[in-house]
């Protein structure tokens, strides 16, 4: 019995305080406002005020907290990336994702479970060795392993996918890959923020942001935020934070900034609880499939994107079909198993398959974008990189790559091998 | 089977056989037609199961599988809903989720320890140390799962099918079959779908709401006509697993998936009973009304001795009048409402004239077990409390009531899953407490329960109107969204209590089952800061086990709406997904049938040694097996074959496009980045195409045949994605072109090598002298007494023809080429690569990423920018601005060379500066030069030839190379 919990059973009354509190109305203004009360958005909020000794912040989501990416995505955290600049940044989350459990003091239930990347050609394998060098020389540790090792740790699957896919010749293993609690992380960056005196708005939509000067004369977006509209009221502030992923097109109208943004949906399923059997994270990404098992004993399981653009988070029959196809493929003795639930979440993908970040041509507007389908492993590293981009109005180191003039540059920062499915 | 009953009308059951299986090792009968659950209640087993988390005793609840503790392995199958699957003989079923049997549970020991467990606990432990943490989550998976994958089973292999018809009617009792009818006899095709093992509903188990038998005929009646309809296929076992838009479904027949497309849609799924919240409400023995009745009529089983039944509405007295009939002794019915808040009605009277005991304003404090701890497996008695103004039971006032058997009628839903996912909305009537659709698309229509009408006849006129309105609107949907569609048949009286939630200071009051959730959880959740419905979900797990809050989602927004002092719709709901019950994989999966491609000559391939290979959809020859020489070696004499004689290889995947057209030529132009419109007819150039930021996507051979007809030749990886992008290009630049993809209408093959004219020759009446037919020229004309296309190619780097006829031509040709003598041998692809390597002929998404633009890959040759445009033309202006980052250069080492050598991707390292410098893209550790040799990226100023680099191999080794200028062969080259 853990110490932590004799407490509720020594006590006559609950005596857990809330979480976050509830503020009813916004003050009249804010050091700092955040449009979005996701993941990112909370842990930007946590570490200004925790590292940046900004706490004059409020949080304005339109609806609830972690209702977005952060809540539908298949929590798998890996920093197995193709570019040096995508490699440290997602490095950086997850030595930050390894301790906030203890940091925030909320069991995020990070657990380690090694992640495999299945190459079922040559050529899938070469990428995946192009990954495990870049990765070694970084200190990441990665490695392509071949048949005899995969069926070592992952004894259940079949390697030559009963013929009806190639056969796997090797694979990517990223042991630190890891699983998590995708909800729990934003609650607990939430309660951190809030309880240094962050505000947060749920259910309140920012309706628009004001901007001082705006597009000059040769047409190019500029001037200084003064303030977001909400509809609880204007909330003056001089640094406004997007974090709001899949909806950055609609703040991005509010200002008139253009991104390559499109947004496409992701969608994923869920079985019944099965007792523990698969303990690592298995990914295929020619078979467009990645499946782990949650610690509530479900196998959470998902696929590539939906190949439209759509900003609606309808599940399809189609997808569902598909993706049993490959589990079978992989794992064959799967068909008497339930897929309970499936559901979907709209992603903002870039053509390079790395987020936008950082300071934009509009002084005190920055933007954390271009999440894709690899958002919720950067969560902790994202708020953090955010939080010292606000607080010094400048592009944090880890961040300098993703600024989004880079693609007016072409100085793109490639990351669809690594990234298109191996999420 | 001592409590089965007589014949009831309208029972599932076939009495003539009789079925055996064993449940725990225990010998058990049931009949053909029971479930597992109906069969194991039968046989005297109140308990089933365990509880998720406390392993608590659980009993059949709902009868309606919504009970995730009835779930058995066969030992082969796992998590087998028992209320769903039917009894086959000889099963051998245990309970899925316990430690040492059901009876013996060890696991229920966590009871014990739930005041320590309180909602979220997790989230407040184990995590310190850290190191500690895997230990903990270890024990914690252990506990968490229901049933255990069998790793043994073999792969299912069910068929899908499609299916069409005009109006689905979803749900076969009253208003559903009334519907069908309606629309059948309006000409409609009509399809009923049942999830039961027959038609009727409620119809036959809960005698339509009104006692008296006076339904059942009607509905044996309604059956029949139904069934016999022309116009009506009925699918019974048959559930809608999820509504995807446009009336698109997935039906689960328990075989197979069913994929249907209707023109309408009529829900008439009915309403799911709802449990009441008291102490120890989850005792095997306490459940809802409407599987007590469920267990009568369908299964005729006496489903209690003594019974106390739990009333919020008048079906707890019609659920009376049946329980009495089959004999129950009914000790008391415990009323919700206060007798002046209700208007008496039939059943209430006939209840009262039975002299039955009716306790008016009162509820169940709790139910009290028989048995103790883990053994607590039945129902001994329940107290009864009067209920104060505020709608609390006043515990000081007590009365002990003793029974075997609780049936709880204290409301219902809609079953509304599917009905959410069409788009229909639902407001919370306050008046009947309960949630009544208020905007349904066009085409959707709702009938029966579902939309708030109760009393049987008027849910045959609803049905009814249901079915006209499907059948008149066929097709006619276009997805404007109608008003509400009560048409005065809804009940006037709730059917539902607002609140049947009661705490209880010291037992365990469960609001979601599946979750071992109870009403304190949702207290303290909220307490926490979880104060809306998407917060509570998430945090406390309401909703998220196997039954996905069908039974616990109504209580959980009242609860919530009560802490919040807001009302239900303020309170909202969360958002229903698929499946309306969970599916097999297998099913889904269904056959899984990837068709491979195979080439015309594929089967003289492999008779022939070829080892084949996956290349993409497509099985090609890796290289011919010789003799007992290695893979390596059988590679090195292919090439080298071709190099000094003559080699033939099977092209026949490459990408074959005909691009026909008055713009057929200034289509080519903007695609690519070369100049076409101005090529010669019978000359062929090479082509590059880039995206619109300026990335090299595809590359082949631009032929043109006459002024507007052109043949392009594609990757075999990517001309199926590309040829999407050329008619997407067609369609926005509005031209005439006619795009054909002709890849799989060919055969090709490659004749190269120095004898190859000669060899050509002897099987043409095409002048092939250079001078006629010189290199980069395209030719028609007849080979072997075959049409084909001729392209004089150096893809290899030798005399080369590429020879494209028809596919039905390719093995035919292949053979009398192969017969021409002249030494000539087949060569695979890992010849064709080195041999391509030695050109230094890069291959797009090998030697380049998805990232490398044309001077990076030193092609800036292919770029006309003397055009006016091409795709990627913008960007390449913009980047040529700027210093490149790297450059694809050749790079070989010394013959003889004994060091270690890299695989492809290895990196190339700054040793000095401890930084990646580049990557080697092609490597061949042996070559027909004598040395090994590849491509690299590089750092543009290490891209002078002579520069030695240092690449990094496995194991941390360097490799030392040098950079050379491209081809390493000189040969008869294609590009530039």
């Amino acid at each position: 019995m853990p110490f932590g919990l004799i407490k509720f059973g020594l006590s006559k009354k609950y005596s857990e305080p809330r979480m976050f509190r509830k503020v009813e109305q916004p003050r009249d203004a804010y050091d700092v406002v955040i449009i979005g009360g996701g993941g990112h958005g909370l842990a930007a909020a946590y570490y200004l005020a925790n590292e940046c000794g900004i706490t004059n912040v409020a949080v304005i989501e339109k609806g609830y907290l972690g209702g977005g990416g952060t809540g539908r995505n298949t929590a798998i955290v890996r920093s197995n990336y193709l570019t040096e600049d995508g490699a440290r940044f997602y490095q950086k989350s997850v030595e930050l994702f390894q301790d906030l459990s203890r940091t925030l003091d909320f069991n995020m239930f990070y657990s380690q479970r090694g992640h495999f990347t299945m190459a079922h050609s040559p050529a899938s394998l070469r990428t995946q060795r192009w990954r495990a060098e870049v990765n070694k020389h970084l200190g990441i540790d990665s490695e392509v392993v071949g048949r005899d090792f995969i069926k070592k740790m992952v004894p259940e699957i079949d390697l030559d996918c009963g013929g009806h896919q190639p056969p796997i010749h090797g694979a990517l293993f990223h042991p630190p890959g890891a699983i998590a609690r995708h909800d729990a992380v934003a609650w607990a960056y939430a309660r951190g923020a809030d309880r240094k005196g962050v505000d947060i708005f749920q259910q309140t939509a920012v309706t628009d942001i004001e901007i001082e000067g705006g597009v000059n004369m040769s047409g190019n977006v500029g001037g200084r935020v003064v303030g977001v509209h909400t509809d609880k009221g204007f909330i003056k502030a001089g640094k406004v934070l997007s974090a709001v992923a899949g909806w950055t097109p609609q703040i991005q109208r509010m200002v008139g900034l253009r991104t390559p943004l499109t947004i496409h949906p992701l969608q994923a399923m869920v079985t019944e609880p099965l007792k523990p059997w698969l303990n690592t994270i298995v990914v295929s990404a020619s078979l467009h499939t990645y499946v782990s098992q949650s610690s509530r004993g479900e196998l959470v399981t998902g696929g590539s994107l939906d190949p439209y653009e759509l900003t609606s988070t309808r599940s399809t029959l189609e997808f569902a079909e598909g993706l049993s196809g490959h589990l079978m493929d992989l794992f064959p003795f799967l068909g008497d198993i339930k897929v309970m639930r499936q559901w979907a979440g709209l992603c903002d993908m870039t053509p390079d398959f790395s987020p936008i970040m950082g300071v934009t041509p509009i002084k005190g507007f920055y933007i954390d974008a271009g999440w894709g389908t690899w958002g919720f492993k950067a969560t902790p590293v994202s708020g953090y990189a955010m939080a010292h981009t606000i607080a010094n109005d400048a592009d944090h180191e880890l961040i300098k790559a993703f600024n989004l003039s880079r693609f007016g540059k072409f100085r793109l920062v490639g990351e669809k091998g690594a990234a298109s499915v191996g999420h | 089977m001592n409590n089965r009953l007589p014949k009831q009308a309208g029972e599932w059951i076939d009495r003539s056989r009789e079925l055996n299986f064993t449940f725990e090792g225990m010998s058990c009968r049931g009949y053909q037609g029971d479930v597992i659950t109906s069969a194991l209640y039968a046989n005297g087993m109140r308990m089933v199961g365990r509880s998720f988390k406390y392993h608590r005793a659980r009993g059949s609840y709902s009868m309606a599988g919504h009970d995730a503790h009835a779930m058995l392995t066969d030992g082969v199958r796992t998590n087998i809903r028992g209320d769903q699957v039917s009894l086959e003989s000889g099963m051998n079923l245990r309970a899925v989720n316990t430690a040492g049997g059901l009876k013996r549970d060890r696991l229920n020991i966590t009871e014990r320890f739930s005041r320590f467990m309180p909602v979220g606990f997790y989230y407040k432990a184990f995590y310190k140390p850290r190191w500690l943490f895997p230990f903990h989550e270890k024990q914690m998976r252990k506990v968490a799962g229901l049933g255990a994958i069998n790793a043994n089973n073999a792969p299912t292999n069910s068929p899908k099918d499609y299916a069409w018809c005009d109006v689905l009617v979803i749900g076969g009792g009253g208003s559903g079959m009334s519907a069908a009818l309606a629309a059948a006899d309006g000409g409609a095709r009509v399809m009923l779908v049942d999830e039961g093992l027959k038609l009727g509903g409620s119809l036959v188990w809960q005698g339509g709401g009104d006692h008296g038998g006076r339904v059942e005929p009607l509905a044996a009646a309604m059956v029949a006509k139904v069934e016999a309809h022309e116009n009506i296929e009925v699918r019974c076992s048959t559930m809608a697993g999820g509504y995807y838009g446009d009336h698109w479904m997935g039906l689960f027949n328990g075989e197979k998936l069913t994929k249907l497309r209707a023109k309408s849609v009529v829900f008439a799924t009915g309403v799911i009973e709802q449990p009441a919240v008291f102490g120890n409400n989850d005792l095997p023995g306490v459940m809802l009304a409407s599987a007590a009745q469920r267990l009568m009529r369908l299964f005729a089983i006496k489903p209690f001795e003594q019974a106390v039944v739990l009333a919020g509405n008048d079906d707890g007295y019609r659920a009376t009048l049946d329980l009495l009939d089959v004999g129950v002794v009914v000790k008391a019915v415990v009323d919700l409402r206060r007798e002046d808040d209700v208007l008496s009605t039939d059943a209430m009277a006939q209840v009262r004239a039975t002299g039955v005991a009716v306790r008016m304003g009162c509820g169940i404090y709790e139910a009290q077990a028989r048995g103790t701890g883990r053994d607590r497996i039945g129902v001994a008695g329940v107290v009864v409390c009067p209920l104060n103004d505020d709608g609390e039971l006043d515990a000081k006032r007590c009365e002990t009531i003793a029974c075997d058997g609780v049936a709880v009628s204290v409301g219902w839903t809609p079953n509304a899953g599917l009905l959410y996912q069409s788009g229909v909305r639902f407001v919370y009537d306050d008046g009947l407490e309960q949630l009544l659709p208020d905007v349904v698309p066009a085409t959707v229509f709702v009938a029966g329960r579902a939309n708030g009408v109760y009393a049987w006849t008027d849910r045959l006129r609803d049905g009814e109107r249901a079915g006209l309105g499907a059948a008149g609107c066929l097709g006619e949907g276009n997805g404007e969204v109608g008003e509400g569609q009560d048409v005065g048949g809804r009940s006037k009286v709730a059917m539902s209590h607002g609140y049947p939630i009661f705490e209880h200071p010291g037992k365990k009051n469960f609001v979601d089952f599946d979750e071992d959730l109870h009403l304190k959880d949702f207290v303290n959740a909220h307490q926490e800061g979880y104060d809306n419905i998407e917060l509570m979900k998430r945090y406390s797990t309401v909703g998220m086990g196997p039954s996905q809050g069908k039974i616990a989602n109504v209580n959980s927004v009242r609860i919530l709406a009560k802490l919040n002092g807001k009302t239900i719709n303020e309170t909202g709901t969360t958002t229903s997904r698929p499946f309306y019950q969970p599916v097999p994989i297998g099913h889904l999966a269904g056959r899984r049938f990837h068709p491979m491609r195979h080439t015309p000559m594929h089967d003289w391939h492999k008779q022939h040694g070829a080892v084949m290979f996956h290349a993409g959809a497509w099985y090609r020859p890796e290289f011919y097996r010789n003799g007992s020489m290695s893979r390596e070696d059988c590679i090195l004499s292919e090439a080298m074959h071709v190099r000094k004689s003559l080699g033939l290889i099977d092209l026949s995947t490459l990408g074959k496009l005909f691009i026909c057209g008055a713009d057929a030529g200034a289509f080519l132009e903007r695609l690519y980045t070369g100049h076409f419109a101005s090529m010669k007819i019978g000359k062929q150039r090479y082509a590059v195409a880039l995206d619109e930021t300026g990335v090299m996507i595809e590359d082949g051979v631009v032929s043109r045949l006459s002024e507007d007809r052109y043949y392009v030749t594609a990757t075999s990886s990517g001309v199926a994605a590309f040829y999407r992008e050329m008619q997407r290009w067609a369609l926005v630049w509005g031209m005439d072109v006619t795009l054909i993809n002709a890849t799989g209408q060919y055969a090709a093959m490659n004749l190269a090598g120095p004898k190859s004219r000669e060899v050509l020759a002897g099987l043409t009446d095409v002048d092939l002298s250079n001078d006629a037919f010189p290199f980069l020229g395209t030719r028609e004309g007849m080979v072997a007494g075959v049409q084909a296309i001729m392209m004089r190619v150096g893809f290899v780097g030798e005399l080369g023809y590429e020879l494209h006829v028809p596919a039905n031509m390719g093995l035919r040709l292949w053979e009398r080429l192969m017969d021409a003598g002249a030494g000539i041998r087949p060569f695979g692809v890992e010849a064709q690569r080195l041999l391509r390597l030695e050109m230094g002929h890069l291959i797009i998404s090998h030697d380049t990423d998805a990232l490398t633009h044309p001077d990076e890959a030193d092609i800036g040759w292919a770029l006309a920018d003397d055009k006016p445009f091409y795709v990627g033309q913008r960007s390449i202006a913009v980047m040529r601005k700027q210093t490149l980052e790297r450059k694809l250069v050749g790079i070989r080492w010394e013959a003889g060379y004994s060091g270690p050598l890299p695989e492809e991707c290895h990196l190339v390292i700054d040793e000095v500066r401890h930084k990646m410098v580049g990557r080697v893209t092609s490597v061949a550790h042996r070559s027909t030069l004598g040395y090994a040799l590849g491509m690299a990226f590089v750092h543009p100023d290490m891209a002078r030839p002579g520069t030695k680099i240092d690449i990094r191999v496995d194991g941390g080794a360097m490799s030392r190379a040098e950079v050379v200028a491209l081809p390493h062969h000189d040969g008869e080259k294609q590009k530039g």
